[in-house]
C-alpha cells in the first residue's frame, strides 16, 4: 500500500505534493532540475482565452518571511497552451490541474470547455481569487452569488472535475465556500495570496508597479491553516491546501486543518528541489508522528469534525 | 544549472559598500560562459528570495569564482559578513551570457559598463582577450571612491573612465565619452552592462551593429523562468516579452524595450 497516495475527484495522486499555480510556470523550467514524474500533480500557470502580457515591472518584492507578487496572469493564451505547453508535459507521469482565469463568465466557460480535452489535464482549478488583475479574478471570488453562478456555468461545460480556488481577501470565507459547493464544485483549493503592499523609503513610492500585490510564503501560513480549518467544518468536498508550505510539518499541519492534498508555492523559488524533498521526507515524519497513511489521517480529521 | 552549498574562500571590501567574495565548489565547472549569474540565498531563513549576482570572474584551475556586489539591503549586508569557510547556498550558473565565439584577432571590441554593472564585464574581457581582439573599455562610476578593478581592466585594454561628479576621469556619463570616440573608431562588437540610462545610450548608438549586447538587471523571484517576474517587452511585438533571468540577461540591441 502506498501510504502517501490520496484519491480526489479526477486525481489519483501517488503523493499529495504539487507545485502551486503561478509558482512553477508550465513545468518546463523545473524539468531541468528533476523528473516531474515524481510530483503528485502540477497546478499549471493560469490559462486565459487570449494571451496576456501581465502587469508592468517590478512585479515582486520581498517581505518578512514572504513575498509580494503582481505578475498579472501572464500567459500565452489557451491556443498555445493546448498546442504546445500541455503536450510537452505528456511524457511525464503527472496529472495536470489546469488553472483557468477570465475577465468575464463567458471567458471562464470558454476556456474550461476546451482545456479538459488535453489528455494530461485531469482537473481544473478555477481561479476566482487572483488579486492582481483589474477585471475578473478576485471579483468572482468575493461575492457568494457570483461565485455560485460561475461555478455552476463552468460545471456544465467542464469535462474534468472542477476545483475552485478561494481568496483569503474576504470578511467571511464560509458563505463563499458554501456557495461554491452548492454550485457543484468537486473540490476547493485554498488559499490564494493576501493583498499587500510595500513602499520604497527612498523613492517614497510603492515597490510594485501595480502598487499592490499578493502576499505569499511562510508569513501567510497561519492564515491558510485557519481558513482551511474553518471551511473544512462546513463543506463536504475535498480541499487542496496551500499558503506558506516550506516543510513536511507544514504539509501535515495542512492535513490536520482539513486539507486532502497540499500545494507548494513560494518555496519553489527559494529551493527548486523543495517538492521532491518534501515527498522524500514525508514518510519519515509520518513515522515519527505515528501516521500510518494520509488517507487514514484525512478520514480521522473528517471523523473528528462530526 | 544546479544548486550547491559553495564555500567562501575570501571576502574583500573593494570600495565603500562594494565587496568581492570568492567562492569555491563543484559548480565552478559549469561556469563557462561570461555574463551568466548566480542566484544566491541570503543566510537567513526569513529572507526567502535569492539574490541574482553576476559572475565577475571564474578560475577553473582553482575551482573558484568571484562575485562583486554592492550592499543595498539586508540580504547583501549579510553576504558581506560571510567569512572564509562559511557556506553559501548557490543556484546557477543562470542566464544566457555574452557571445564571444565570432571574435578574432583583427576585431575591435568596446566594453561599456557603469557602477555595479561593471563586474560581469571583467570575466567577459578575459574571454575576449583569449580571442586576441583589441579591447577598449568605457567605464563610468558615481565618484572616485567607488571605482574598482581599474588596474585589472587596464591590463587587458585601453580604459576610459568617467565619474558623475568629475572626481576622476572625464566628468559625466559613459555616453559622453562614447560619442567622441565613435567619430574615429567603429567596433566589431559592443558589450554593455549598467544602469538603464547607460543601456539606452548603447542601444541607441549601436542599434544597427550585428554584435552589440546589453546585459539587463531586474527584480526576480525564481531566477529560472518560472515566475514571470522579470519580463521586459520585445521591440518587435510589444505584446510579447522576454524573461531577463532565462532568455537574458544578455540581449542584442534593438531586441527589447528598456
Amino acid at each position: 500500500m502506498n501510504r502517501l497516495a490520496v484519491k480526489l475527484p479526477g486525481l489519483n495522486l501517488k503523493n499529495p505534493i504539487m507545485p502551486a499555480s503561478g509558482c512553477f510556470g508550465f513545468g518546463k523550467e523545473y524539468s531541468k532540475y528533476y523528473d516531474l514524474g515524481l510530483l503528485g500533480a502540477i497546478m499549471a500557470k493560469a490559462a486565459t482565452s487570449e494571451p496576456r502580457f501581465g502587469n508592468p515591472t517590478p512585479r515582486v518584492a520581498e517581505t518578512p518571511s514572504g513575498m509580494l507578487n503582481a505578475i498579472g496572469l501572464q500567459n500565452p493564451g489557451l491556443e498555445v497552451i493546448m498546442k504546445e505547453t500541455l503536450p510537452s508535459l505528456e511524457r511525464y507521469d503527472v496529472p495536470i490541474i489546469a488553472n483557468v482565469a477570465g475577465s468575464t463568465q463567458e471567458d471562464y466557460v470558454a476556456v474550461c470547455a476546451k482545456i479538459g480535452d488535453a489528455p494530461n489535464v485531469h482537473a481544473i482549478e478555477l481561479n476566482i481569487s487572483c488579486p492582481n488583475v483589474k477585471h475578473g479574478g478576485i471579483a468572482f471570488g468575493t461575492n457568494p452569488d457570483v461565485a455560485y453562478e460561475l461555478t455552476q456555468a463552468v460545471k456544465k461545460v467542464a469535462k474534468v472535475p472542477v476545483y475552485v480556488k478561494l481568496s483569503p481577501n474576504v470578511t467571511d470565507i464560509v458563505p463563499i465556500a458554501e456557495a461554491i459547493e452548492a454550485g457543484g464544485a468537486d473540490g476547493l483549493t485554498m488559499i490564494n495570496t493576501l493583498l499587500g503592499m510595500r513602499i520604497d523609503l527612498k523613492t517614497r513610492k510603492p515597490i510594485l508597479a501595480n502598487q499592490t500585490g499578493g502576499l505569499s510564503g511562510p508569513a501567510v501560513k497561519p492564515v491558510a491553516i485557519r481558513l482551511i480549518h474553518q471551511v473544512a467544518q462546513v463543506v463536504n468536498i475535498p480541499i487542496i491546501g496551500m499558503g506558506g508550505v516550506y516543510t513536511v510539518d507544514d504539509v501535515l499541519e495542512m492535513f490536520m486543518a482539513g486539507a486532502s492534498a497540499v500545494a507548494v508555492g513560494t518555496a519553489n523559488f527559494t529551493d527548486p528541489y523543495i517538492c521532491p524533498k518534501l515527498i522524500e521526507q514525508l514518510p519519515l515524519r509520518m513515522d515519527e508522528l505515528g501516521i500510518e497513511s494520509l488517507e487514514k489521517l484525512i478520514s480521522e480529521v473528517k471523523g473528528a469534525r462530526k | 544549472m544546479k544548486q550547491e552549498m559553495m564555500t567562501v574562500l575570501a571576502q574583500k571590501e573593494l570600495a565603500p559598500k562594494i565587496y568581492e567574495m570568492t567562492l569555491t565548489g563543484k559548480l565552478v565547472k559549469e561556469m563557462t560562459i561570461p555574463g551568466q549569474f548566480l542566484h544566491v540565498k541570503a543566510p537567513r531563513a526569513d529572507l526567502l528570495l535569492r539574490r541574482p549576482i553576476s559572475l565577475a570572474s571564474v578560475d577553473q584551475k582553482n575551482a573558484s569564482c568571484k562575485l562583486i556586489y554592492r550592499t543595498e539591503g539586508v540580504g547583501t549586508e549579510l553576504f558581506s559578513q560571510l567569512v572564509p569557510d562559511d557556506q553559501v547556498d548557490v543556484m546557477g550558473p543562470l542566464g544566457n551570457g555574452f557571445p564571444v565565439e565570432f571574435l578574432g584577432k583583427e576585431d575591435l571590441v568596446f566594453i561599456i559598463g557603469g557602477g555595479i554593472g561593471v563586474p560581469p564585464l571583467f570575466e567577459l574581457a578575459k574571454k575576449v582577450k583569449e580571442k586576441g581582439s583589441k579591447i577598449v573599455f568605457f567605464l563610468g562610476f558615481a565618484k572616485k571612491e567607488v571605482i574598482f578593478y581599474e588596474q585589472e581592466f587596464a591590463q587587458m585594454g585601453e580604459v576610459h573612465l568617467s565619474t558623475d561628479d568629475g572626481s576622476y576621469g572625464v566628468k559625466g556619463h559613459v555616453g559622453t565619452m562614447l560619442s567622441k570616440v565613435l567619430q574615429k573608431e567603429k567596433p566589431t562588437a559592443v558589450y554593455s552592462c549598467g544602469s538603464n540610462g547607460l543601456l539606452k545610450a548603447v542601444d541607441h548608438y549601436f542599434a544597427d551593429l550585428e554584435h552589440a549586447y546589453l546585459s539587463l538587471e531586474a527584480r526576480m523571484a525564481c531566477g529560472m523562468g518560472a515566475c514571470y517576474a522579470c519580463v521586459c517587452p520585445t521591440r518587435a511585438d510589444r505584446g510579447k516579452s522576454k524573461k531577463i533571468c532565462d532568455e537574458g540577461p544578455v540581449f542584442s540591441t534593438g531586441e527589447v524595450i528598456l
